[in-house]
């Protein structure tokens, strides 16, 4: 799979390694009531599509920016990569 | 039809004209006690162990393809029971029993071949280690030996011993470990449950659970509605997406998982080993091939095909412990969906769905588990409690703090 980096340009895949689904961006209130059910499913529960999937992937032997990647789970085909970085900025995170 | 010497060799005499199709291919009827969604190893196998076992004939399997379409027809063949923790070595043991008596149990030739398999070391560390999994393998009432350097030599010349990196310093041997027909398991089990009354319903994709009040009541199929009092589904490798059809997430990924086979070769290597310093395990099968194996792709996928940067790491832990594998030239590679849970281990539960069991994550070791699985969930279904070696499987485990965690990675399916 050839991953096209948005700031580096079309990188293999084989450069990266992988953490999951991008929902992982999105971590929950720590002081919430039901925090712990929050985290619970955070942490162990996954949609693990078949088709179009939005996932982190890091590239470890590049230059380690964390990516966005949306890819068909049936087809490996990416059709979208973002920066990390700008997801979660424009999901409200800080930092 | 009963299966013996006698019953060959007189349809011989007759010209083999004598033989009947191994199961029935049935319609559907309207109801069943119990519906088994997923007609590969675990499934039938559930099917099997409940008609001979607990009774409960009233039975159906449904498949969406052909029965043993899945990865019991797309695996490495091993069977071993060579796990460290309390959760699951008592399990694995159960199943290597089951896999001893399973051909005369269910009359059918499996070609189960019991010729050890042996884990390498190559420190002092991981032989501590190895150590300390014997001993919890000899506990749970299995066999473990610890191999010294000059043992593995006897048993396995052809292996790289002086290798500078990762030198072989021993292993640790499960003789009762193996392989097994991994197709004819499937098979053995069908023709036993369908003829004990089980309807193997093939070419039937269920679409849909009839949940009402929290309970359910049956399924939706491509071949209509079917009421059940109990569903149980076994559908590993696409567990996410059956499960969502009854509105469940599960702590599953699903990942690739490829395995090669070189041409036939003159026998070579007595049984399974492993490589202890990179992922490569290697066997060779009756018609002489070599069926290797190591790591995952890494990322979702539904594809059942990997990516080549696998076959060059497989291969090269190949080269690195056993470097005549270089002169054998690979004849064909897959690749099967694995089932991949959040601490490596399986579950066999109840849901929160009432009348709804559920059977999977067995990430890549489900084959050697089949005869156990089926075994505990056809327990479970009967008597609605988990059998006592299955007990740890259960789906709330990550939120009790309870997971089964052999390898100590975490909640991080791919690196399990």
């Amino acid at each position: 799979m050839i991953i096209n980096h948005p700031l580096l340009g079309p990188r293999d895949s084989a450069e990266f390694t992988y953490l999951g689904d991008a929902s992982l961006i999105e971590r929950p209130d720590w002081q919430a009531e039901d925090a712990a059910d929050q985290f619970h499913d955070y942490l162990y529960l996954r949609d693990n599509p078949a088709g179009e999937h939005r996932e982190l992937w890091f590239h470890e032997q590049g230059d380690r920016s964390w990516l966005v990647v949306t890819r068909n789970t049936l087809t490996h085909e990416i059709t979208k990569v973002e920066l990390a970085r700008d997801v979660a900025r424009s999901l409200g995170r800080s930092r | 039809m009963r299966y013996s010497l006698l019953k060959i060799l007189a349809e011989g005499l007759k010209g083999n004209t004598g033989w009947t199709p191994v199961w029935r291919n049935p319609e559907p009827r309207e109801a069943y006690d119990v519906v088994i969604v997923g007609a590969g190893g675990h499934g039938l196998a559930t099917a099997y162990y409940l008609a001979k076992e607990f009774g409960i004939t009233n039975v159906a399997v449904l498949e969406k393809g052909w029965l043993g379409s899945g990865n019991i027809g797309r695996n490495t063949t091993i069977i071993r029971s060579n796990y460290l923790l309390p959760g699951n070595e008592p399990f694995y043991e159960f199943s290597m029993k089951l896999w001893e008596g399973l051909e005369q149990d269910f009359n059918y030739n499996a070609m189960v071949s019991q010729r050890g398999i042996i884990n390498l070391y190559h420190n002092d560390g991981q032989q501590a280690a190895y150590l300390r999994r014997a001993n919890a393998m000899r506990m749970a009432g299995a066999d473990a030996v610890m191999l010294s350097q000059d043992e593995v030599r006897r048993l396995c010349p052809f292996l790289d011993f002086d290798n500078a990196r990762f030198p072989i310093k021993g292993g640790l041997m499960q003789p009762r470990g193996g392989t097994v027909r991994h197709d004819a398991v499937a098979w053995g089990y069908a023709r036993g449950a369908d003829e004990r009354g089980v309807d193997i319903i093939q070419n039937c994709e269920v679409t849909g659970f009839q949940i009402e009040d929290g309970v359910c009541r049956g399924v939706e199929t491509s071949r209509g509605k079917i009421s059940a009092k109990k569903v149980a589904v076994c559908v590993a490798g696409s567990s996410s997406r059956v499960m969502s059809l009854a509105g469940m997430r599960l702590p599953i990924e699903s990942h690739v998982l490829q395995a090669f086979v070189s041409e036939g070769l003159k026998p070579t290597i007595p049984g399974v080993v492993t490589f202890g310093a990179g992922h490569f395990y290697v066997s060779q099968s009756d018609k002489g091939g070599l069926v290797f194996g190591g790591d995952l792709d890494g990322y979702n996928s539904y594809a059942q095909r990997g990516g080549l940067p696998v076959v060059e790491d497989v291969c090269e832990g190949g080269m690195a412990v056993m470097p005549m594998i270089g002169r054998a030239r690979l004849l064909r590679g897959w690749g099967g969906i694995m089932d991949m849970s959040m601490d490596g281990s399986p579950f066999i539960d109840r849901t929160s769905i009432d009348g709804l069991y559920f059977n999977g994550g067995w990430c890549y070791g489900g084959f050697k588990a089949t005869p156990a699985s089926g075994f505990t969930y056809a327990h479970l279904i009967a008597r609605d409690e988990p059998h006592p070696v299955a007990a740890a499987y259960r789906l709330d485990r990550f939120q009790r703090g309870a997971m089964i965690d052999e390898k100590g990675m975490g909640a991080q399916p791919n690196l399990h």
